[in-house]
Order: structure tokens, then sequence, then C-alpha cells
């Protein structure tokens, strides 16, 4: 659309491209280290590590209980899509067709959890959890871990839900259907993509949620994030290159399931939602 | 009008069922009830029982834990220490990343550079931590390339430095696809049409794009500000916990788990989430006072 004319111009956009391509390289490479110490025997004084090597990630297999560890994630992770995607998707509807008084309310009520950050709301909200014998197990875990999890879904779907045609919703209804049957066999079919696109964002956010887990997990219940985080804390005790090691294996967790919602949304998306029903 | 009764308490009034659902209300509203409970309970319900925890310390009257705080320096001080880690760092992220999305929205493949750009949010602060103690220490990749250059090793790990380098690695692909999806959603015909009446590019950004930016840039700002305020694993591990990097976050945290003085932790948590409000509260009001007006054109 407009031209660059004047030298300024263009050599305020070098340096507009310069600095991202310096941003870019700096985090491919810090990904990098962590990959290449991985693989390596020794690393020390040198721009690569004198030989390469596996036995880092069974060592690290072994050490930090990483098949104990993966299961008590995927249980956490998949009882937090499921019971976000149950409390969401009903809530989204119901905001979405109905207009009733109060409901702007109801809309931050919403917002709140996914713009507070865990920081601030995870401590009092662990201390209820205690409270109530929730902490320090997995239960404690997925209720935490739906507390922003659960407006995420519901804000997410609303815009699905509005562009679906109500019409046929009628015609259904004409038809005999009940609320459930127009669940089972109208929107869930009409929603899927759009579902399936917010539980991936959800299970990519838990996989990485770390304050929340750690607030609330007992020995038994620390997922993947969190065991990273209290190796990296231990370095001293733990060779550096089985924690990165366990680091590499959960980056290869996080970003298949990244791989894959990016099939279903637009990367700007992950960060706009929040925007896009603040604006509102 | 047949039962006399109800005929009598409301002679033209429709049934409660009826005036409901003409408000809205009905089954199908009922389907957010669950969602709305649950919030209640596991957000609003722990927020205002840690207020009031917070009121009913362990020893001395019903504010001995905000006096304590606010007079012993090793807790007082982790808020200014927090705010010289925030503000900068939310500034740096917000205002590079206009320029770069200006330039990024004539791009015509966008897409692969916001794959790249979500990768480090995806990721997390821990693993960001890591591969930067790593990358930055002083046999890391950086220290080298700056060897090449004949500079001298620089510290970058375990001080403000590495926590300040984390908090933009992981905060600025944030606040840049959020600028993007503001600065994309400015109608371009606004900004042609300056064009075509002379407007340099300069005059365009400035008359054009910044006052319809304005609304957009305040939430990303606060949003930012937010993040970056409540900075707690980078700041553990590739800080100085002990020392220059000892933020609030951590003054919370160890007084819930390591004292167990829940009441002092809620406290801690409360002063946090009142600085984190008054930010917010300061930037809004700022977006107001530099621009008033109708926010069009953009797509929000």
């Amino acid at each position: 659309m407009v031209q660059d004319k004047s030298i300024g111009e263009r050599l305020w956009a070098i340096a507009i491209w310069a600095l991202v391509i310096f941003f870019i390289v700096n985090v491919i490479a810090t990904i990098a280290a962590v990959a290449v110490d991985s693989f390596g025997t020794r690393w020390f004084n040198s721009w690569l590590p004198v030989a390469f090597t596996t036995h880092w990630y069974k060592s690290a297999w072994d050490e930090f209980q990483l098949r104990d560890v993966l299961i008590v994630t995927f249980e956490v992770v998949g009882a937090v899509v499921l019971l976000s995607g149950l409390l969401g998707v009903p809530a989204a509807y119901a905001l979405a067709r109905r207009n009733f008084p109060g409901k702007p309310l109801i809309i931050v009520l919403f917002l709140l959890p996914m713009m507070i950050p865990p920081i601030t709301f995870g401590i009092p909200l662990a201390t209820v959890l205690y409270q109530a014998h929730l902490g320090g197990n997995m239960s404690g875990v997925i209720l935490a871990n739906l507390v922003p999890t659960v407006p995420f879904v519901v804000l997410v779907m609303i815009p699905f839900i509005e562009q679906i045609d109500p019409r046929i919703e009628a015609a259904a209804r004409v038809f005999g259907a009940g609320t459930g049957r127009l669940f089972m066999h109208v929107l869930v079919p009409l929603l899927t993509p759009g579902i399936l696109a917010a539980l991936l964002l959800v299970l990519v956010r838990t996989i990485a949620m770390f304050e929340l887990t750690f607030f609330t997990a007992g020995p038994d219940s620390q997922t993947l994030v969190v065991t990273l985080y209290y190796a990296v804390g231990s370095a001293g005790v733990r060779s550096n290159q089985s924690i990165d090691a366990m680091a590499v294996i959960y980056m290869i967790t996080t970003l298949v399931w990244l791989l894959l919602a990016l099939k279903f949304v637009d990367p700007t998306q992950i960060v706009t939602r929040v925007k896009r029903e603040a604006a509102h | 009008m047949t039962d006399r009764a109800i005929g009598a308490a409301a002679p033209e009034r429709p049934p409660l069922r009826i005036r409901l659902a003409l408000r809205d209300l009905d089954g199908v509203t009922l389907l957010a009830v669950p969602a709305v409970l649950f919030v209640l309970a596991l957000f609003v319900y722990p927020f205002l029982y840690g207020l009031i925890l917070s009121f009913e310390p362990k020893a001395g009257g019903w504010l001995a834990n905000y006096r304590k705080f606010f007079s012993e320096p090793f807790l007082y001080d982790t808020v200014w220490t927090t705010f010289r880690l925030a503000v900068p760092a939310t500034l740096i992220n917000v205002f590079l990343s206009i320029p770069v999305a200006m330039r990024v929205r004539r791009l015509q493949r966008r897409r692969v550079l916001t794959t790249i750009l979500v990768v480090p949010i995806t990721l997390g602060t821990v693993l960001i931590a890591e591969g930067l103690l790593t990358y930055l220490g002083p046999q890391g990749w950086f220290n080298r390339t700056l060897a090449l250059f004949g500079i001298g090793q620089v510290r970058l790990v375990h001080n403000y430095m590495g926590v300040m380098l984390s908090l933009i690695m992981s905060g600025f692909p944030f606040t840049f696809l959020l600028t993007l999806s503001y600065v994309t959603g400015i109608d371009p015909s606004l900004e042609q049409a300056a064009s075509t009446l002379g407007a340099p590019p300069r005059a365009r950004f400035w008359h054009i794009i910044m006052p319809l930016l304005a609304q957009g840039l305040a939430i990303n700002l606060c949003l930012s500000f937010v993040q970056t305020f409540s900075v707690f694993p980078s700041a553990v591990l590739l800080g100085a916990p002990a020392g220059e990097t000892r933020v609030i976050s951590i003054a919370a945290y160890q007084a819930a788990y390591e004292q167990y003085d829940y009441s002092m932790a809620s406290a801690v948590a409360m002063i946090m989430g009142f600085a984190q409000l008054f930010v917010i509260l300061l930037i809004l009001a700022g977006r107001n006072l530099l621009y008033r007006g109708a926010v069009g054109g953009g797509k929000g």
C-alpha cells in the first residue's frame, strides 16, 4: 500500500527487521541450547559438546520417575479438558443465545480469572483447597487448574455459538427435540471445530500451567512442569544434562499439542481472545 | 384467571415463568449456572476468604499483617523490586511491539512469524528460564558470540538482567501478537485517505494510527504489566531470589509454604493484587488524559 521512500525510513525498516531477527535467533538458540545439552556427553568451554549420547534420557526417565509424572500430567490434563468442556460449553450457549439482565456482570465474572495472574489468586485458592482437604492431591490440582480454563472455554465458545443460525435450533425444537437432544444431535456436531480448538488450547495451557499446580500439588500429584521447576531449582544436585533431557520431553509434549491446535486456530487468537471480549 | 387466589394477588400479571422468559431467563439460561457457581466457589470465594483471612493475623490486631509488611524492609522492599522489573519490562515489550507490528502487518505470510512467536508463550516461563540458564551462562553461546567480537564476559544469569531478559523473551511475543491484532483491525482506508491528502508516514502514524490504537494499547499495557508484576519461576531460577530479584510473589510464597502463615501470605497476595489494580487504574486514567473521543475503526 505505502512504499518506503526516504533513506531514513528505509534504515528504520532495516532496524526493525534486524530487531525481529535478533529476537527470533535468541529464542531459537535458547531452545536449541536445551536440546543440544540433553544429547551431549560433556559440554564445557566449547561451542558444542565433546560427543553425543542419548543416555541422559534414560537417566532422566529413572531419576525423575517420569513415567509416573507423565501419567499424573495426562490424568490432570484429561480431567481439566473434559470438565472445562462440560462446564464451559453449556454456559457459553446460554450466554450466546440469551440476553438476560446481569449478563455483562457474568461476562466480567468470567473475564477476571483469565486476566488476574494465577500467582495473585493462587495462594488464597490453595488455602481454601487445603482447608477443604483438597490440597496436595490430584483433585485439588484439577480444581485449581479449572479456575482459568472454564472461563476460557466460555469466552472462546461464545462467538462460535453466535455464528450458528438460531433457526436450525428452532427447527429442531419444532420437531420436538428437548435441550438435551438439541445439544447431542444439532449443536455438538456443528460446534465440533470450535470445541476442539478451545479444548486443545486448554490442553496446551494446562500442561504449561506452572503456578496453580505448584501451589496445590503434593508429592504424588506433580505435573511435568512442576517437576521440571524443582529439578532446575536443584541444579547443583542433579546433572544438568538429565534436567535438559526432561525439558526436551516437556517441550515435545507441549509442542505436539500446540501444532495440532494451530490446525484449528490462528496463532494470534491464542492471545487476542481476552481482548475481543474485553473490548465489549 | 381460574384460580381466585392467584387472580386476586396479581390480577393482570402473567405467571412467573412467562415473566422470566420474557426477560430471557428460562431453561437455557440455567445452563450457565454450573459454570457461574464454579467461578463463584473457586475464584470469588477464595479471594474474599483471603481478604478476610489477611485481617485475622496469627498475633496482634487486625492490621498486624499489613503493619508488619510495611515496617520490615525485607518485606516492603519486594514491592519496589517488583516494580523495578515489571515497569521497564512492560514498557520495552509494549513500545517495541508497535513499530514491529506496523511492519509485520504488511507482510503477506504473517503466519510463519506468528507461529514462531507463539512457541515461547506456549513453553512457559520455567522452560525459558532453564534454556536461558544455559544459553546466557558464562560458557553459553551468547557469551561465546560476544567473545568473537572481542567483548568480555557479561554476567547475565542469577541477577536482575537474567530475569529482565526472560520477561522480555516470554512477554514480548504476547504483547506483539496483541498489538498486531489491534493494528490489523484498523481500517487501511483511513490511512489511505490521509495519504491522499498528503500526510507523510510520520503524521499518519501519530494522527491516525495512535489515536485508534490508544484503547488497545492501554489494555495491552494493563495485561503485560499484570503478568510481569507476578513474575515467579524466572525470578527464582534465573535471578537472585534472596537479593536483587526478591519479588513480591517470592515473599507471598515464603509466607505460605515456608512459614505456614496463611494469614500473612493472604495479606501479601492482597497487597500484590492492589498494586496491580492501582497501576491498571493509573494506565486507564492516563489513556483518558491523552485521548478522549470515539474509538472507531477497530474491528474489536
